[in-house]
């Protein structure tokens, strides 16, 4: 079996990874910390942690991954370390590539929906809006969407943001070691995917908002289960302030880890709540409204440390928010079509085809060859969980995108790690990996 | 319409510039000091199958096009650089000086289309191995699909017990 | 068997003396599926099914396997939950190498066990191509319903293994051997069962 592996390719890719200060001179090593920590070298230099002889090798680097319980999937660091304290990291990425971009290309745009859901696998209904939403634009229909179905992508998107955070709580708490949190998060995500089960048939990877709206409507009670949510999950978050928020040993653990200052977030292109625990009050859902956000009533949650601690607290009270504006959907909720009634795009309805020859026609060449999207190029961004997901699409004017590429958060979040690790303890690393929150289906794609 | 001399073109709604390779970081240095602090994406197209596409007038098509999505953060504005960039001599300077964080994402289109940034400081494959041939999101670079084989002489596989 | 599910059913009242016999075979079957650690695999959305599996509300100890190690080492069973690429298989390789015997795999959603809706260049076409694969869980990613019937026809193949023919001489499992895919060349077909 062993050569079996071997012509399956190596795996370590020495080249991508940090280098031991004996084999390098100092003018590479500031280099590579350069290149690292996304710094001029001269700026690297003034850090003052780069020895003048790197022959004199007192660090030792050690390998974290791509198989690490606390990683969050297949994420690999290096950390270069002095005893305890990080003085190197660098994060190596690609270990769950699925070229997704490239398969993208050879899906039409109607089925396009199942190849994004994929990316970011813990808010997919964000990754099948942006798709969505960039597609209608290169249509010319982002304007005629019915009024529901734009009120039921936001109420889907809200429901998400809340199941991605408290899947944050879980995997926050498991991380640092507070095993009931994990339970406790997990119980109520629980809770959201049942409705999702429920609204699209799956509990993950939904493809349920599609171009020109989404796939079906609502199902028959489906205001008495998200009362339900709204009023089990409020007293459950005032539980984990009770259990962490306020808890001495989870402030000491979090507080002052991972800090990140407002300068370095901007530069490195971070956003979410990276970017808002530094103080930095960019929501898109305000900043540059989408859907029907500029008519919901939301604050946009703001810290002001950059640590771990405020990206905590940050989420945390983004699930409530988040709650605020499904009340608020739940008011404004309108009757009508759920997807927009464009024969170019849309699907006759199921009874139509048992009675017109046309209607079956209709019906088989949208889902046998597509639709066509004229040429052109856009960029769309919303706020997805993790912060700013972009879709850029170029079209040829064929049913397939062109060119179909996710501007994913965790990919320029996760880049923030090595200033974030700098100069911390490697017991801290753990924490700082998981308030970052990344998905590496995202980060590879 | 031109900005800072470079042709801008709006593309749905959205303003997008086109400089040529020269005036590229120019134009970039120009726009981050008009605001446009951060660098939201970069990425590139390779137009080889398509070359017949919609470009403002004094631009001429090449193969490769690199595509820089800046963001405005006071202005709560958008603008798009699009480069053209030939395939025979496939590099562009690289945005690391003025957006630190466009390093991963140039690593990544170096890894995908084998484009070359110059002056980037650790131009390393991100995604694929190292030692990986080809650059998978090349238009001439196959999909590499295994044939999904329903044939009925199929090898029978030993029990395993 | 039979003598296990007599106690299943009434337990030991039906025995006078507290003794039973058995084939050494069924106990240690018996016994292996009841303790079978799992090792953390996680790579994609299925490894989120997985943790879901492991929470309350599925309760995956039920059956004796909430102790996911971290350690392969320390591990009997690898849940290969999510796409597995080509820069990830040596290392799904290397842990699946540490893991000491009796050990199985679960292939967990369709990624892995075929690729899935991801036939290309990047994603290798079936774990099992790597490693040796005793059960597949099918679905996208499947639910936790889906990876708990897995694991329990997993136990139920342990129970009913033969203990000592598992694995032949080498070590190896599926006897599968597949040579690299080549992704910028044309698409070569896969032959499987011949080294």
């Amino acid at each position: 079996m062993t050569d079996i592996v071997s012509t399956i390719r190596g795996g370590n890719d020495p080249e991508q990874g940090l280098k031991p200060r004996s084999e390098i001179t100092a003018r590479e090593l500031l280099r590579e910390v350069g290149a690292v920590l996304r710094m001029s070298e001269a700026d690297a230099a003034k850090l003052g942690d780069i020895p003048v002889d790197p022959s004199e090798d007192q660090t030792m680097i050690i390998n974290m991954g791509p198989q690490h319980p606390s990683t969050h999937g297949v994420l690999r660091l290096m950390l270069e370390l002095q005893g305890e304290t990080v003085l190197r990291c660098k994060p190596i990425i690609g270990y769950l590539h699925t070229g997704m971009e490239k398969t993208g290309e050879n899906l039409t745009y109607m089925q396009g929906g199942t190849n994004v859901t994929r990316m970011d696998y813990l808010s997919p209904l964000n990754n099948e809006l942006v798709f969505s939403m960039a597609t209608e634009k290169l249509l010319g229909i982002d304007g005629d969407i019915p009024e529901r179905a734009v009120w039921m992508r936001m109420l889907l998107s809200e429901l998400n943001r809340m199941s991605s955070h408290l899947l944050f709580m879980a995997t926050n708490g498991m991380d640092l070691g507070a095993v009931s949190m994990m339970i406790y998060g997990w119980r109520e995500r629980e809770d959201v995917l049942r409705f999702f089960q429920k609204v699209t048939g799956l509990r993950m990877n939904h493809n349920f908002i599609r171009p020109g709206g989404v796939a079906a409507d609502l199902p028959e009670g489906w205001r008495d289960d998200v009362l339900h949510l709204l009023e089990s999950i409020p007293p459950r978050l005032d539980e984990y302030d009770v259990l962490m928020t306020g808890q001495p040993i989870w402030r000491d653990r979090l507080q002052g880890v991972g800090v990140i200052t407002q300068a370095e977030a901007m530069a490195l292109g971070a956003t979410g709540p990276i970017l808002r625990s530094t103080g930095v009050p960019w929501d898109l859902r305000r900043d540059q409204p989408y859907l029907h956000y500029d008519e919901v009533e939301f604050d946009v949650i703001v810290g002001s440390y950059g640590d771990a601690f405020d990206r905590y607290a940050i989420r945390l009270n983004e699930i409530r928010e988040s709650i605020k504006i499904v009340r608020q959907i739940l008011d404004r909720m309108p009757t009508g079509d759920y997807r927009i009634q464009n024969k170019k795009v849309t699907p006759p309805p199921r009874a139509r085809i048992d009675e017109s020859m046309e209607a079956l026609i209709h019906h088989f060449k949208i889902f046998t060859e597509g639709f066509k999207v004229p040429e052109g190029e856009v960029y769309v961004a919303i706020e997805s969980p993790r912060g700013e997901i972009g879709c850029y699409i170029a079209s040829d004017g064929s049913a397939t995108p062109y060119r179909m590429h996710v501007r994913a958060p965790s990919f320029v979040n996760i880049q923030c790690l090595p200033h974030m690790m700098r100069g911390g303890l490697v017991a801290d690393a753990v924490a700082v990996i998981s308030s970052v929150d990344p998905v590496l289906g995202e980060v590879d794609r | 319409m031109s900005l800072y001399g470079v042709p801008l073109s709006d593309s749905r709604g959205q303003r997008v510039l086109h400089p040529t390779r020269d005036e590229y970081v120019k134009t970039v240095k120009a726009l981050l000091d008009d605001t446009f602090v951060m660098c939201a994406d970069l990425t590139a197209v390779d137009f080889l199958t398509h070359p017949g596409r919609t470009l403002p007038e004094g631009i001429t098509a090449e193969r490769f096009e690199v595509v820089v999505n800046l963001l405005s953060i006071e202005r709560r504005e958008r603008i798009r650089v699009r480069v053209q960039v030939p395939e025979a001599d496939a590099t562009i300077p690289s945005l690391f000086d003025l957006y630190p964080g466009s390093e991963a994402m140039e690593r990544e289109v170096y890894d995908m289309f084998g484009i070359a940034f110059t002056n980037h400081p650790d131009l390393t494959r991100i995604l694929m191995p190292e030692d990986w041939d080809g650059h998978p999101l090349r238009k001439d670079y196959d999909q590499g699909r295994i044939p999904v084989q329903f044939s009925a002489d199929f090898p029978a596989r030993e029990p395993q017990s | 068997m039979s003598l296990i599910k007599d106690i299943q059913d009434d337990g030991f009242g039906g025995i006078p003396h507290n003794a039973i016999t058995a084939k050494l075979e069924d106990l240690v079957g018996w016994a292996r599926s009841r303790s079978s650690w799992p090792a953390s695999f996680g790579l994609a959305c299925c490894a989120i099914e997985m943790m879901a599996t492991g929470a309350a509300h599925y309760d995956i100890s039920r059956f004796g396997m909430e102790v996911f190690r971290a350690s392969p080492r320390q591990a009997d069973i690898m849940i290969v939950a999510g796409r597995v690429s080509q820069k990830m298989a040596p290392v799904l390789r290397q842990v699946y190498d540490q893991m000491m015997e009796p050990k199985w795999v679960i292939s967990m959603g369709v990624c892995a066990s075929s690729g899935g809706m991801f036939n290309n260049y990047a994603i290798v076409q079936g774990v099992d191509q790597v490693v040796p694969v005793d059960v597949y869980a099918p679905g996208c990613p499947p639910t936790p319903e889906t990876l708990i019937h897995a694991i329990e026809t997993l136990h139920q193949k342990i129970e009913d293994g033969e203990l000592l023919k598992r694995r032949k001489a080498t070590g190896a499992g599926a006897n599968l051997h597949v040579t690299e895919i080549p992704a910028g060349a044309q698409p070569v077909p896969v032959i499987l069962g011949t080294r």
